[in-house]
C-alpha cells in the first residue's frame, strides 16, 4: 500500500530506527510504514473508533485518547519525534497540544492545511466558506475547529518558542512544491514543519 | 470439534504441580505443598508450540472458560470469546485456563484438606500474593511443555495476573491483554472488599474458618458479600435498563421482602453464588487484590524494558469498579517504560461486567489483535 503523499513527505523527515509518537494517527498507515521500512518503533493516538480498530488490526500500537486532554500520559522527552499530521485544525486547544508535544519530544513534525490558499480567499471574496481538496467539508459538518493560515500558524510556533527547522510546502494534492516557493501563504495547500525547541 | 462456534464437550483436568517434599515457595517465603491445579485446554498446541494462550480468570472464575461439561445447560464463563471461529479461535489457538491458587474449583485453596494435619487449612492457609498465582501458572506451563505464550489474557483480577506475569517474566509472554483491571486498588475498592469480608467473617457459621468441620457454611455472609459486589459489577444505567423500578411479580403489598425486581436479581445472584463458591477463597483472593501494587516496586519495569511485551489494555466507559482511570494508570506506566501499548476505552452500558459480554467493539478489537499475534508469531 503506497503512503499518502503528505505522509510520505513526513516519513522522509523521520530519522531511521527512531521512536515516533503520531498524534491523530488515523488507521496507523504512517507508523506502519515507519515500522516496516525505517525500523522505527512508536505509538499512535487516535480518537475515531473505527480508525483505532484498523490501526490495531495493522499491528500498530495505538491509544484511543483525546489529544486535548490526555497527553499528560506520555513522559517528558520520551520520543525522538512527535508527529501531528493534518490534525491541528481538529483540536480544541492547539496551543496546549503543541506545548505538550514539545514536552514529549525535542523534535516536532506538524502539518496543517492552509486556510490562506488563494483558492480559499477567492471563495471567501465571493461570500462563501472555502470548500476544496484541503478543506472538503461544509461549514456545518466539518471536523475542523481551527482555521489558520501558514503565517498565523508560524506566529503561534514563535510564541511557543518552537523554531522552524524545515518547512515543506505542499500543493493541494499533497505533492511537495519545493523549499523556495514564493508567496507560500497564497500558493501552498498545506505545509509540513519540522520544529525544534529553540 | 465443530465449525459453528461451539467447542462441544470439554473436561477439567487436575495436576499436582508441587508436593509436600517439593513445595511451592510463596512470595512471602512460606511454603505450600501439595498444590493441585485444575485446568482446561481448548484447541491444539502447534508442533512449534507457538500458539499457546493463557487465560487468567477473575475473582470468582474457574478453569471452565468455554465449552460444556457433560449434562450442563450453560457453557463456560468466557464461551462467547473462545471457540472455533470465535475471536479467540480454537481452530488456531491452543487455549489454557487454570483455576487460581487459593481458589475453590479444583485447585488447592484454603478449604482444601491439609494432608499434614488431616484438617482443612482454613485461616492457617498462607496469605497469597499476585506473584504466587503467576508462579503456579508457570509451573502448569512447564507441565504442559509450553515455554512461551503467544498471548496472556485476563479481565479484572485476571488482568492483574497478566500484568504481574508480564512485569516479572516478560520473556515468557509475547502479547499481554489486560482488561478492566487495576494496578492499584483505591480506597473505595478496598472499602467494598472490606465490607464483603466482614459480612463473611461476622457470619455466626464462619467459625474462624473451620465451618466445614462443623458441617455448616457462612451462607448469609457470603451471600451478602456477593450481592454487594454485584452492585459494583454493573453500572447505574445497567441497573436502570435491566430492572428500573419494576416490582417483583410476587409482591402483593409493600413490606421488607423482595418487593422490587432488582432485589430478586441480587437475591438470586447471592443464592447461586453460595452454591458454587467458597467463603475462605473469597477472603484470600480479594485480599491479594487489595495489596497488589506492582509499579510501586523498585525497578518494577526493568525486566519488561529489557524484554518488551506487546500490551493491549482495555477499559469500559461505565465501569466504576475499575474505571478507565485504573486502566490508564497501567497504560501510563507501561508506556513510560517504552512498551508497545494499545489502549481502548470501550463504550458499553454494562459496567465492569462488560468484559464478560460480547460487546461488539470490544470483541472486534480482541479479534483484530489476536489475528495480529498469529501474523507476527513468537518473535
Amino acid at each position: 500500500m503506497s503512503l499518502r503523499p503528505d505522509l510520505d513527505v513526513i516519513a522522509h523527515l523521520v530519522p531511521e530506527a527512531s521512536r515516533v509518537l503520531d498524534l491523530g494517527c488515523g488507521t496507523g498507515s504512517l507508523l506502519r510504514h515507519l515500522m516496516d521500512e525505517h525500523g522505527c518503533t512508536g505509538t499512535g493516538v487516535e480518537i475515531d473508533p473505527d480508525k483505532v480498530l484498523a490501526a490495531v488490526a495493522s499491528g500498530v500500537p495505538v491509544m484511543e485518547l483525546d489529544l486535548d486532554a490526555d497527553l499528560g500520559l506520555f513522559a517528558a522527552a520520551s520520543y525522538d519525534t512527535v508527529v501531528l499530521s493534518r490534525t491541528i485544525q481538529t483540536i480544541r486547544r492547539p496551543e496546549v497540544v503543541l506545548r505538550e508535544m514539545a514536552r514529549i519530544s525535542n523534535r516536532l513534525i506538524v502539518s496543517a492545511p492552509n486556510f490562506g490558499l488563494l483558492e480559499h480567499r477567492l471563495m471567501l471574496l465571493r461570500g462563501r466558506m472555502p470548500i476544496s481538496r484541503e478543506l472538503p467539508y461544509s461549514w456545518y459538518d466539518t471536523p475542523n475547529l481551527r482555521f489558520t493560515t501558514l503565517v498565523d500558524l508560524e506566529d503561534l510556533f514563535a510564541r511557543l518558542g518552537l523554531e522552524i527547522e524545515t518547512r515543506i510546502n505542499l500543493s493541494s494534492t499533497g505533492e511537495p512544491l519545493g523549499k523556495h516557493l514564493r508567496a507560500a501563504n497564497l500558493r501552498a495547500g498545506a505545509a509540513v514543519y519540522v520544529l525544534g525547541r529553540g | 470439534m465443530t465449525d459453528n462456534g461451539a467447542l462441544g464437550l470439554v473436561e477439567t483436568h487436575t495436576v499436582r504441580l508441587f508436593t509436600a517434599a517439593d513445595p511451592l515457595v510463596l512470595a512471602s517465603g512460606s511454603t505450600l505443598g501439595p498444590v493441585d491445579v485444575a485446568y482446561e485446554t481448548y484447541g491444539t498446541l502447534s508442533a512449534d508450540r507457538d500458539n499457546a494462550v493463557f487465560i487468567c480468570h477473575a475473582l470468582t472464575g474457574d478453569a471452565h472458560a468455554a465449552g460444556f461439561h457433560p449434562g450442563a445447560k450453560r457453557p463456560g464463563w468466557w464461551d462467547n470469546l473462545i471457540g472455533p471461529g470465535k475471536p479467540l479461535d480454537t481452530n488456531r489457538f491452543f487455549v489454557v485456563c487454570a483455576n487460581l491458587l487459593g481458589g475453590c474449583q479444583g485447585s488447592t485453596g484454603p478449604s482444601t484438606l491439609d494432608p499434614a494435619t488431616g484438617r482443612v487449612y482454613g485461616l492457617d492457609f498462607p496469605l497469597l500474593d499476585m506473584a504466587d498465582f503467576v508462579t503456579v501458572h508457570r509451573a502448569l506451563l512447564d507441565h504442559l511443555g509450553i515455554e512461551r505464550l503467544l498471548i496472556a489474557l485476563g479481565g479484572s483480577l485476571g488482568g492483574m495476573q497478566v500484568l504481574e506475569w508480564s512485569l516479572r517474566h516478560p520473556e515468557q509472554i509475547a502479547n499481554a491483554a489486560i482488561i478492566a483491571a487495576s494496578s492499584r486498588l483505591n480506597a473505595q475498592n478496598i472499602a467494598f472488599s472490606a465490607v464483603a469480608r466482614r459480612a463473611i467473617m461476622d457470619d455466626p457459621d464462619f467459625n474462624d474458618g473451620r465451618y466445614s468441620e462443623s458441617g455448616v457454611l457462612p451462607r448469609l455472609g457470603l451471600r451478602t458479600a456477593r450481592m454487594m459486589a454485584h452492585i459494583t459489577y454493573l453500572s447505574e444505567d445497567a441497573f436502570s435498563e435491566k430492572f428500573g423500578r419494576t416490582p417483583h411479580p410476587e409482591r402483593d403489598k409493600p413490606g421488607f421482602g423482595i418487593d422490587f425486581a432488582v432485589e430478586s436479581y441480587l437475591d438470586h445472584q447471592g443464592k447461586v453464588f453460595i452454591e458454587r463458591f467458597d467463603a475462605l477463597s473469597y477472603l484470600y483472593l480479594s485480599r491479594v487484590m487489595d495489596y497488589f501494587d506492582p509499579f510501586s516496586r523498585p525497578n518494577a519495569t526493568d525486566a519488561v524494558t529489557a524484554e518488551p511485551v506487546n500490551f493491549l489494555v482495555m477499559s469500559f466507559d461505565t465501569d466504576w469498579r475499575f474505571s478507565a482511570e485504573h486502566s490508564r494508570r497501567i497504560v501510563k506506566h507501561l508506556e513510560n517504560a517504552g512498551q508497545p501499548v494499545s489502549y481502548r476505552n470501550i463504550p458499553s452500558p454494562w459496567g465492569h461486567d462488560s468484559f464478560l459480554l460480547p460487546v461488539q467493539r470490544y470483541h472486534d478489537t480482541l479479534r483484530a489483535w489476536f489475528e495480529r499475534t498469529l501474523r507476527e508469531g513468537l518473535r
